[in-house]
């Protein structure tokens, strides 16, 4: 499948990443390449098989609804960039 | 064309948090109101490494929904990622469940002006709630708390069936009341514990097409609903007569201005690129896990309406309005043992109870007082203790302060004088200031004598027997 | 006697005998770190004041009897990707360069139960994406046989000081060859696991249905010590496997007679270096002499296996990488006046180019009108290969190929076309698809003295089956005595 410059923009907005001008060409080039080899797998003889979900095929790994508490609160805001009242700081949002 | 010639269509989501002791991928509490993000740990603030398990309970909790709104459960099912990019969902994914939802096809009757309808349930899937972002009133920015990020939901999925804003508004309490019944979510809309995305479109009557649809995000009272379903029908009724085109777009209902808004700019066009959650393995559910629990489900609604008109006697109406909430109908079955008055307790549960709730804009689960509270008030009335006036009184008490009703009534020296010496002075004295009703009585004019009463309620503040006012009453007169 | 030349289980016995003490041990490697590192560049958090602080106390515990267990007190090696609490956890990358995690990864807690002595934090492709650790944001590792090659990747900072003796041993992830590919450029040995054998709890994601950690060793032996300490099942990690705990050492029997190899010779046709292909001709004949049947069958999937991997591992890496945002940890850029702003920049500069490379190759095959076409298709392949191996493994007890198309290239040379990089991926991540374990063990070396990696593969669970075949292999071939790193070549 041949990937627009449009498409790689739009790509790249879903992925809140920003490419810079002068970078879209060599993302285009790269993920073209990639892409025309990856298009291998529609040529696998697959048609009467399911979907792998992952590696391993278990079922029903569940947990016992019991409270734990995170012992330590106080490490899940350190690396917080911005703080503020315990919270996370970010720009206004208006909802 | 006129507004009569549409017909308005309506599709609920609705979204319930479970009442689970924990969230739905780790062991933090779900409980509401702690202080910011002190319910958190690795995997719910989405910590680099951090991985989910899924909640048993919430999978249990699912299937009875499921169960208790006819629909079939999926034996085998998954969860899925839904991504996107928003400061309250640490992951940038919510775990959600897109092509197999654990519960699909259902169904339950709501019922209007005694006319039954049946509304189809789509799917009822699980999936993880997101944090909250405070706005920060002074400072500049605005603050995610994470305490909320990973309580359960479950989203329950109707088909377009509505026609009306009163539909949606009795699907909704149905759905509330179900929930409520088989004690999966306490339904707490002013917690936001149960809201709604509602989905509107109109069409010309007869018109088999479906129309365009709006979409109002996380609504969550049922007043806004009504308001806003009638709001956004007539404005996309007037856009077409006006030759316009309705957009398929995201809108925010206004309760202040009572209108709708477009949310997000159409560039940011949302593609969730879902898929099969890595971390988690396949949910997989016998016959026999579905069919314990469909054994155990608690009654619901129906059969208790059912129950409370053969064996109470009461009426469809009030055996109705009882049922309508479990909140409502546990308090008329707690009240009733202790009472043992069905009539009486139903009559003020469906009349002074429910008049200060509307009052109040409140629902059942909001009434501060206990079913022994209720039941006490009502044993005081009976044993001429008090008036049914001043129970009046006692109840508006137990909405603001609830205390034993004994205690209110000692304190506010409410205690009816059933005294006949006390009675008896107040007979007198009263008929010694109002001459003229005595001559008006031996005149004929029987309302005399209710004056009479009326006038000695009133100089005792309403605690005189009115029974024993009238007998005295009667008494003196007729000498 | 060279301390640091010394595997674990010989480290065991001179401990037991009291011919070495703890700190000795920890001394010496941290002398060795300090001597090779300026070359190396295999660490980016040392913890060396730390570790000889460590290593006094355990040895005083130990004198007083406090703690028994046999590893007590040996140093290890740690990928960075692996959450240390206290300790940063980088991932290589500029994102969480100063990220210190709130809690320890469930093999760090293994590893702490058994009062190991961590001596660092290793160097990686950013967040596990590459093969060549010239992708992490801090530093290029060199390879301790030539400086002026890699030493594999993503695992390779732990490759490398295991193959320098600046550790003992390592951790390492493998989501598509991470632990054995550099194991292979280095002459060590690397086990991954089946998927779901090591819990991945606190493992930073790339692709959570293919990671895997697993050990970087000096030998077999140590290998199968180092996963009876890491495996087991983990209630907080809901792909973990619930076994039945195993002792790997009992595995080693230094006996392969009447094991049955097969060699899918798809893995030896072009584009496998002669030398590589010549030096694994001479593996298998030593397994025929050993006593095990060996014989060539078609595994027709490496090709489907590899466009699969890519598709797979990009789109959950896609998705797993979402959570760097910039609001609760990690890199925050400067530049930003709303929360638009604040997420792309932080993201767009956070992140090295590889690593956006794959998030925007994942975030493509997941989209909208591409997902039936990339990702649905790829999860069929995904069945499809399993069952190929499923296929072989009803025929044969192992298979055998190359790690690595080539031995360990000059670094530079390949960063520039990914294409190529990823291509040089066929021979280990079919093992990942299809969630088995695999070995990789060093073979031989190449005209230029460069090691050579060969592989084994067995059915899910079966690492004893592959321990055993790599151990008697390498007692026949003893590569350690007749090879080692010369840390020749230079900064370059």
């Amino acid at each position: 499948m041949q990937v627009s410059r449009e498409e790689i923009l739009h790509i790249a907005k879903l992925a809140n990443l920003n490419l810079k001008e002068e970078e879209i060409d060599t993302y285009l080039l790269h993920l073209q390449d990639i892409l025309n080899f990856a298009n291998i797998v529609s040529n696998a003889p697959v048609d009467d098989l399911n979907e792998s979900i992952g590696a391993n095929d278990s079922y029903n790994v569940f947990r016992k609804d019991e409270i734990k508490v995170f012992e330590d609160n106080e490490a899940l805001l350190q690396n917080a960039p911005e703080k503020e009242r315990n919270m996370f700081k970010i720009p206004k949002v208006i909802q | 064309m006129a507004k009569e010639d549409y017909e308005i269509v309506i599709g609920l989501e609705v979204h319930a948090e479970l009442s689970t002791k924990t969230k739905i991928f780790c062991s933090c509490p779900t409980e509401f109101g702690a202080a910011p993000n002190t319910h958190t740990c690795p995997v719910c603030m989405a910590m680099p490494g951090a991985l989910p398990v899924l909640n048993e309970k919430v999978v249990e909790y699912a299937v009875k929904a499921g169960l208790a709104t006819n629909c079939s459960i999926t034996k085998e099912s998954k969860n899925d990622r839904k991504n996107y990019f928003y400061p309250d969902l640490p992951k940038s994914y919510q775990i959600s469940q897109f092509d197999k939802p654990l519960c699909t096809n259902g169904q339950i009757d709501i019922e209007e002006d005694g006319t039954t309808k049946t509304i189809g349930i789509t799917r009822i899937h699980i999936e993880e709630d997101a944090g909250k972002l405070n706005h920060n009133e002074f400072g500049s920015g605005s603050l995610v708390d994470l305490n909320r990020a990973g309580v359960p939901l479950i989203e329950i999925v109707s088909e377009p069936d509505m026609r009306s804003s009163k539909d949606a508004e009795n699907y909704l309490r149905k759905i509330k009341s179900i929930l409520e019944y088989i004690e999966v979510s306490d339904c707490k809309m002013q917690e936001g514990s149960l809201r709604a995305d509602v989905n509107v479109s109109v069409r010309k009557i007869g018109c088999k097409e479906f129309g365009t649809r709006t979409e109002m995000k996380n609504m969550n009272s049922f007043r806004s609903i009504v308001r806003a379903i009638d709001y956004e029908a007539q404005r996309q009724i007037e856009v077409i007569e006006n030759g316009g085109k309705i957009e398929q777009e995201t809108l925010r209902w206004d309760d202040v201005s009572g209108k709708t808004f477009s949310m997000r700019d159409k560039e940011d066009a949302q593609d969730y690129r879902y898929f099969p959650e890595p971390d988690l393995v396949a949910i997989r559910l016998s016959d026999e896990y579905i069919e314990s629990i469909r054994k155990n489900l608690p009654e619901l609604p129906e059969s208790r309406k059912k129950r409370y008109l053969e064996e109470y006697k009461l009426t469809e109406k009030e055996a109705k309005m009882l049922t309508a909430s479990k909140y409502m109908s546990n308090l008329f079955e707690n009240a009733l043992k202790i009472c043992g008055n069905a009539k009486a307790v139903a009559n003020w549960l469906l009349s002074d109870v429910s008049r200060i709730l509307n009052e109040k804009e409140i629902e059942p689960d909001q009434i501060p007082f206990t079913a022994e509270q209720l039941a006490k008030m009502i044993m005081l009335i009976e044993k001429g203790t008090i008036s049914s006036a001043i129970g009046k009184k006692v109840l508006e008490e137990l909405f603001e302060n609830p205390k034993d009703p004994e205690k209110i009534i000692e304190e506010k020296g409410w205690i009816q004088i059933s005294d006949e010496g006390a009675i008896k002075e107040i007979v007198m004295k009263i008929l010694e200031n109002n001459p003229q009703s005595i001559i008006d009585f031996k005149a004929g004019k029987d309302r005399a004598l209710g004056f009479l009463v009326g006038q000695a309620m009133k100089e005792t503040k309403g605690k005189a027997n009115p029974k024993m006012l009238n007998d005295m009453f009667l008494e003196e007169l007729n000498k | 006697m060279n301390i640091t030349e010394l595997t674990v289980h010989e480290l065991q016995e001179k401990l037991k005998s009291k011919e070495l003490t703890i700190e000795q041990i920890t001394k010496a490697y941290v002398e060795n770190i300090e001597k090779h590192e300026k070359d190396v560049q295999a660490f980016i958090t040392p913890l060396k004041e730390n570790a000889l602080k460590q290593a006094q106390e355990i040895q005083e515990k130990i004198e007083n009897k406090e703690i028994t267990n046999s590893l007590a007190g040996i140093p290890i090696g740690i990928k960075d990707n692996i959450c240390t609490k206290g300790v940063k956890t980088t991932c290589a990358s500029k994102m969480l360069e100063n990220f210190v995690a709130p809690y320890n990864a469930t093999v760090m807690e293994k590893i702490n139960n058994e009062s190991m002595i961590n001596l660092g934090k290793l160097n990686m492709d950013e967040f596990a994406m590459g093969a060549s650790t010239e992708y992490s944001y801090f530093k290029k590792t060199r390879n301790p046989w030539n400086l002026n090659t890699v030493p594999g990747g993503s695992s390779g900072g732990s490759a490398a000081a295991v193959a320098a003796n600046m550790v003992p041993w390592a951790l390492g992830s493998d989501t598509g060859g991470s632990i054995r590919q550099p194991a292979s450029f280095c002459g060590v040995v690397g086990l991954k696991p089946t998927y779901g054998l090591v819990s991945r709890y606190g493992l930073v994601a790339f692709a959570s249905s293919l990671d895997q950690i697993g050990p970087i060793t000096k030998d077999v032996q140590d290998a199968a010590i180092l996963l009876n300490v890491i495996a087991g099942h983990d209630e907080k990690d809901s792909t973990s496997a619930n076994k039945e705990k195993v002792d790997y050492t009992k595995a080693l029997k230094n006996d392969v007679k009447g094991l049955k190899i097969g060699i899918p010779k798809e893995y030896f046709g072009e584009g496998i270096n002669s030398e590589v292909k010549q030096s694994l001709e001479k593996a298998i004949e030593t397994y025929k002499a050993l006593g095990a049947t060996v014989e060539e069958f078609s595994l027709n999937i490496a090709d489907y296996a590899l466009a699969t991997y890519y598709i797979i591992a990009c789109a959950e890496a896609s998705s797993n990488l979402g959570r760097f945002d910039g609001i609760r940890y990690g890199y925050r850029t400067e530049n930003y006046t709303d929360l638009k702003e604040l997420f792309r920049n932080s993201r767009s500069e956070g992140f090295g180019a590889e690593v956006k490379r794959r998030i925007i190759l994942g975030t493509y095959v997941l989209s909208s009108g591409y997902y039936d076409a990339y990702y649905k298709k790829a999860q069929q392949v995904r069945t499809l290969v399993k069952k190929e191996f499923d296929k072989a493994f009803e025929k044969y007890d192992v298979l055998l190929t190359p790690t690595s198309p080539t031995v360990a290239f000059e670094i530079g040379t390949r960063s520039n076309n990914p294409l190529e990089m990823y291509l040089a991926d066929i021979c280990t991540v079919s093992v990942n698809i299809a969630g088995l374990p695999g070995i990789s063990i060093p073979c031989g070396v190449d005209s230029k003295g460069m090691p050579i990696g060969m592989q084994l593969i067995a059915n899910k669970f079966e690492e004893e089956t592959i321990l055993n075949a790599a151990y008697t292999y390498e007692q026949k071939v003893k590569f350690r005595e007749n090879y080692e790193p010369t840390f020749k070549g230079g900064a370059c």
